[in-house]
């Protein structure tokens, strides 16, 4: 597994496009809540998928404080890392 | 400058989109309440499915006159704090009950249900502690979790393996790990697999909470709840639960063996800053939860309400949660066909719970009904057949007979 945060990045954006309706256009600068349509419900699912994927557990203060997709990359490369 | 309440635009849209199916489903009123299972609403005689009267205690002769009794000689409130105010009698003696009642050494009362789990929660994990909570968690655990300083980790619901790898992943990292689950989840009613949970606690050293607010009374032999069930009550750190559901009024108590407990009574925030119970509503829990542990055949009979409910539901085709427990949960196509067919169910004399999205897990929208001990057979045939006759009018049940299953 590669800690580099572009390829998170791609790894995230790749489990997102799963989630959501088919042809929906995904970007890292995406806002989670606003601009993909799910709710608060939904963005839990999708951070335990993440957390999954990595093997990484985020703290549920951290998922309230993620904004855009790029804030989730950074907090899942973070924990990566060790950092946390 | 935007209105203070512009925050909220989305939900007051949803519920105003409720309120043009028909009546508020949030503020619906009972103009009478004729019994535990009769009630008139909003101008309709219903029967009372949705109440979470599971031992159908709230008119119990017993209860009653011990509550006007208490209220007669104590008066109406305690007008503040144990800590600051002191203790009633009964307060203590009502602890001392709901400890024996659970063959524990500790136990503490608190103003409500939601207090408990906020109070014993946020205390207990400090700063340095991990919080271990099942996803699909009720708000005051999840509130409990923003009250306090530990950080929070959660599993996926009734997960046990998938609480087991996060356990893992904490791995030489000091604090301890307390783990919160739920005896029966409010939604599908269905349980947590606490037998595998406790052996993951055994295995990888963690406190375990469980929340019993609607298992007591309704499973175990003695009706102490899933602990009791699954035969894991050596195992489980603390129990947590309810006075307001099986025990007819409103308050909260946690029980444990731990030595040292009682140092929260001045550690617990939402245990010292509030007023304390009044006498008149110590005094009818105690003669309820009395009458519990006196007639086993109580919870006997709301578990086999439970089951009659269910399989009629099922034999007619709808699709329900995934065990049969006195909460029975039909799943609805949409929110709007959701809130249609509980308004038709309102005019025909049956009522339950609207429960949407977010607040029912993996975003289903239901229609929960509660069943008591307190219902007769025919009551509860009548449900079944109105609900039936209604969802044909819906096209529910559309396909095959299934039960809501369980997220992978």
């Amino acid at each position: 597994m590669t800690n580099k945060v572009e390829d998170i990045e791609r790894e995230i954006l790749d489990l997102l496009a799963k989630q959501l309706p088919e042809g929906t256009q995904v970007s890292a600068e995406m806002r989670i809540a606003r601009d993909l349509g799910l709710d608060s419900v939904g963005i839990m699912d999708f951070v335990m998928d993440i957390e999954d994927r990595f093997d990484i557990s985020i703290p549920l203060d951290l998922i309230a404080e993620l904004e855009t997709v790029a804030d989730l990359c950074t907090a899942a490369r973070d924990l990566l890392k060790g950092a946390r | 400058m935007m209105s203070l309440f512009a925050k909220f635009d989305d939900v007051r849209m949803a519920l105003e989109g409720f309120k043009t199916l028909g009546r508020d489903p949030s503020n619906i009123r009972f103009e009478q309440i004729l019994s535990p299972t009769e009630a008139v609403a909003d101008g309709h005689s219903v029967l009372l499915f949705g109440t979470n009267n599971y031992l159908g205690l709230t008119f119990d002769p017993a209860c009653i006159e011990a509550s006007v009794a208490a209220l007669r000689s104590l008066g109406t409130g305690t007008t503040g704090s144990r800590v600051a105010n002191g203790t009633y009698a009964d307060h203590a003696a009502l602890e001392r009950q709901i400890a024996a009642f659970y063959g524990k050494s500790n136990a503490m009362v608190f103003t409500t249900g939601y207090q408990a789990n906020l109070g014993l929660i946020s205390t207990l994990a400090g700063r340095d502690d991990y919080l271990l909570i099942d996803a699909d968690s009720h708000a005051s655990i999840y509130d409990a979790c923003k009250l306090g300083t530990a950080e929070v980790i959660r599993f996926r619901h009734n997960d046990a393996e998938d609480l087991a790898r996060r356990l893992r992943r904490l791995d030489g990292r000091p604090g301890n790990r307390i783990v919160v689950t739920e005896g029966i989840y409010s939604m599908l009613g269905d349980t947590a697999p606490l037998r595998e949970i406790a052996a993951v606690k055994r295995e990888l050293g963690a406190f375990l909470i469980v929340d019993e607010a609607h298992s007591l009374g309704v499973l175990g032999e003695r009706g102490r709840g899933l602990c009791e069930a699954a035969d894991v009550e050596a195992d489980v750190d603390f129990v947590v639960g309810t006075f307001s559901k099986s025990l007819g009024a409103i308050g909260g108590f946690a029980v444990s063996d731990l030595p040292g407990f009682d140092v929260l009574r001045v550690a617990c925030r939402p245990y010292m800053f509030t007023a304390s119970l009044p006498p008149a509503v110590i005094a009818s829990v105690m003669a309820a939860l009395s009458r519990l542990d006196a007639d086993r055949s109580l919870s006997a009979r709301v578990r086999s309400n439970g089951r009659r409910l269910y399989d009629g539901l099922v034999k007619a085709g709808f699709e329900v949660g995934p065990e049969a427990n006195p909460i029975v949960a039909i799943k609805m196509p949409d929110p709007a066909t959701a809130g249609l067919f509980w308004n038709r169910l309102v005019d025909e004399g049956i009522y339950l719970n609207l429960a949407v999205p977010p607040t029912t897990p993996m975003s289903l929208s239901l229609l929960r009904s509660s069943v008591s001990a307190a219902h007769t057979e025919a009551q509860i045939d009548h449900a079944i057949s109105v609900i039936t006759a209604i969802g044909r009018e819906f096209g529910i049940p559309g396909g095959n007979k299934t039960r809501v299953s369980e997220p992978a």
